[in-house]
């Protein structure tokens, strides 16, 4: 063997060459097996927008829709709600909501399009559990505000337009989803005005 | 004609040598205590839970729509279903009861240090693997508990920044948990996972016999070839993989010494885990918890979230910490940190009977941490929890740092040359 006549250069050049081939062969049949975890053509199609009658909803009243799988919480708000808004502003995290967690059109102090219907995602952005909505009972863990969100989980607090409270686990106000009314009394979740 | 059969196999496969290598011959320091019985106490909780997962897997449904009828099936209609479920979910708790205690054995002797990182690690990298398994078979019944459980582990990754989102969405596979999600943690839970789990087990076992098993007072029973007198040796016949290296002192050949012990020990822990598993399978509701025994409810979260006893510790890290980021971050170091202790613990005595006072009790103060944050993790988070929470996780942190300065030039005692006594 010692005197067998090797070319290491080419040698190592082919080793190379076959492990760079090799190499590309194992991520390409990676693909499919990362791709198949994606969500499934059936659950994208689950995913279409939810309509919710909102005439029926007393002031002051939490109905939860389901869209995506995840609850969707729609309240009327009360005149004394909306006017008690910007009276804890200094106590929240992002009380000017610039965190990009609603759609542009819902970037004003009631998050909302209409201020009377306040429409969030019923999920705490800390890890996802569902908040509870403490209607007129919220001083017990907010001094001075009457109504709001507290989460079972780990103690989040959410103000009535599912804005943060300062110090606890969630870091961010309750999600916007995409939405608009298409009529005076029907909501659509899931679209924004003027998309199809 | 049996000598015959076992030498016509060992000329094609070394199975005597193998038998004599790991056990028969195997040199083993002749002081273990009662803390040396937990590795073997895994073994037999790992074989349970294999044997009754497989049955399990038989008559259950890994769906949205039948998982969680399946199980009911499974407790009460299948002959000794509700038996193979509850050795398979009071074996999950007993796992990390021996496994924890298995931990703490190593670090209380030492057993992680130089020659025995690479050991220690692939431990570590079992009791990773073993917390992934116990959390994908937690979602299995589809019970609310289940389904909110999972939520929240799942959407720590939702931490990451700018692929969080899409991280969790593709762990899921949906935009919320659902039987995608589901099925292919069932997938991971019975086959990927328990493959994995096996391979290191043989690995742990592997490396463990090539450095040699640690004892209580961390003495080496592997002298120099040649620098101890006959006499003083051990008696027994040791296999050559030992001796042609070293002079073998204060041991015992594994088998039948401390297979026989080990039998005692398993005996008893069995004895303690039937009375569990017939008396108090639920384990008054720590083993299974309450919200567990209505069907998962994608609307509807659970009044108190509370994990499984043994992610306790972990989970309150998580959860004292006021920031999502730096929560999951706290949280996964909680376990790198015992990853690295090897590297944390600069000292080279290993028992802690030989070693400063300050190291026993550094390792107290972080048991009585890693309790209180196990103990913290089941309840309620008010802000007297969080505030006890939050002093536990400076123990449990302060317990590597400590370690790593005051190791260092560590006042110890002198170590025995043999093992005394």
């Amino acid at each position: 063997m010692s005197n067998a006549p090797v070319n290491n250069g080419r040698r190592r050049f082919l080793t190379a060459a076959t492990s760079v081939v090799g190499g590309v062969g194992v991520v390409g049949l990676a693909v499919p097996f990362i791709g198949s975890w994606n969500p499934s053509a059936r659950a994208k199609a689950a995913g279409a927008p939810v309509e919710v009658n909102v005439s029926k909803i007393e002031p002051g009243q939490l109905i939860r829709a389901e869209w995506r799988g995840k609850p969707v919480y729609v309240i009327r708000r009360t005149e004394e709600i909306l006017s008690t808004l910007s009276a804890h502003d200094s106590q929240l995290k992002d009380p000017g909501s610039e965190e990009p967690q609603q759609p542009t059109y819902a970037t004003n102090a009631y998050r909302s399009i209409k201020p009377e219907y306040m429409v969030a995602l019923g999920v705490c952005t800390h890890l996802g559990c569902a908040p509870t909505h403490h209607k007129g009972d919220f001083e017990e863990f907010v001094e001075g505000v009457k109504d709001g969100f507290f989460c079972p989980c780990h103690g989040s607090k959410f103000d009535m337009a599912g804005r943060v409270f300062q110090s606890v686990p969630a870091p961010t106000n309750l999600v916007v989803p995409e939405h608009s009314f298409p009529s005076e009394d029907t909501l659509l979740i899931g679209v924004s005005e003027g998309e199809a | 004609m049996i000598a015959n059969i076992m030498a016509w196999i060992d000329k094609r496969l070394p199975v005597t040598d193998a038998i004599n290598k790991h056990a028969a011959q195997y040199p083993a320091p002749k002081n273990f205590n009662f803390w040396y019985v937990f590795g073997i106490l895994a073994s037999v909780v790992l074989v349970n839970q294999l044997l009754t997962g497989i049955w399990l897997t038989m008559s259950y449904e890994p769906s949205n729509e039948g998982a969680f009828a399946s199980v009911e099936y499974i407790m009460r209609d299948v002959d000794y279903g509700w038996l193979l479920r509850y050795m398979h979910s009071t074996g999950a708790s007993a796992f990390f009861v021996v496994v924890y205690m298995h931990m703490f054995r190593g670090m209380m002797y030492g057993s992680y240090q130089k020659p025995r990182e690479l050991l220690w690690i692939f431990g570590m990298l079992i009791f990773l693997v073993l917390m992934a398994e116990a959390f994908m078979g937690y979602l299995l019944p589809w019970g609310n508990m289940s389904y909110w459980g999972a939520q929240v582990i799942i959407s720590l990754f939702g931490a990451i920044p700018i692929i969080g989102d899409d991280l969790t969405l593709w762990i899921r596979g949906d935009y919320v948990i659902s039987g995608a999600t589901l099925n292919r943690f069932f997938a991971l839970h019975v086959i990927a996972m328990p493959l994995v789990l096996v391979v290191l087990v043989f690995l742990h076992i592997l490396a463990l016999h090539e450095v040699g098993s640690n004892n209580p007072e961390g003495t080496d029973i592997k002298k120099p070839k040649g620098s101890v007198p006959l006499e003083e040796q051990s008696k027994f016949t040791f296999h050559e993989q030992y001796t042609k290296k070293y002079d073998i002192v204060d041991a015992i050949p594994f088998h039948p010494y401390y297979t026989v012990k080990d039998l005692v020990a398993v005996v008893i822990f069995l004895i303690i885990f039937c009375w569990v598993m017939f008396f108090n399978p639920e384990g008054g509701g720590y083993f299974m918890e309450a919200p567990n025994f209505e069907p998962a409810n994608g609307l509807k979260t659970p009044e108190h979230i509370a994990p499984v006893w043994y992610f306790g510790p972990f989970y309150t890290i998580l959860r004292v910490i006021p920031d999502k980021l730096l929560g999951a971050i706290g949280m996964f170091s909680a376990i790198i940190a015992l990853f690295l202790l090897p590297w944390f613990d600069r000292g080279t005595v290993k028992s802690m009977k030989f070693r400063c006072t300050a190291h026993t009790v550094n390792l107290m103060q972080f048991v009585v941490c890693f309790i209180a944050l196990g103990i913290l993790g089941t309840l309620p988070s008010t802000p007297m929890n969080n505030l006890i929470g939050t002093i536990a996780t400076f123990g449990y942190f302060g317990f590597f740092v400590a370690l790593w300065l005051y190791s260092k030039d560590e006042k110890t005692k002198p170590v025995p040359e043999r093992v005394s006594g």
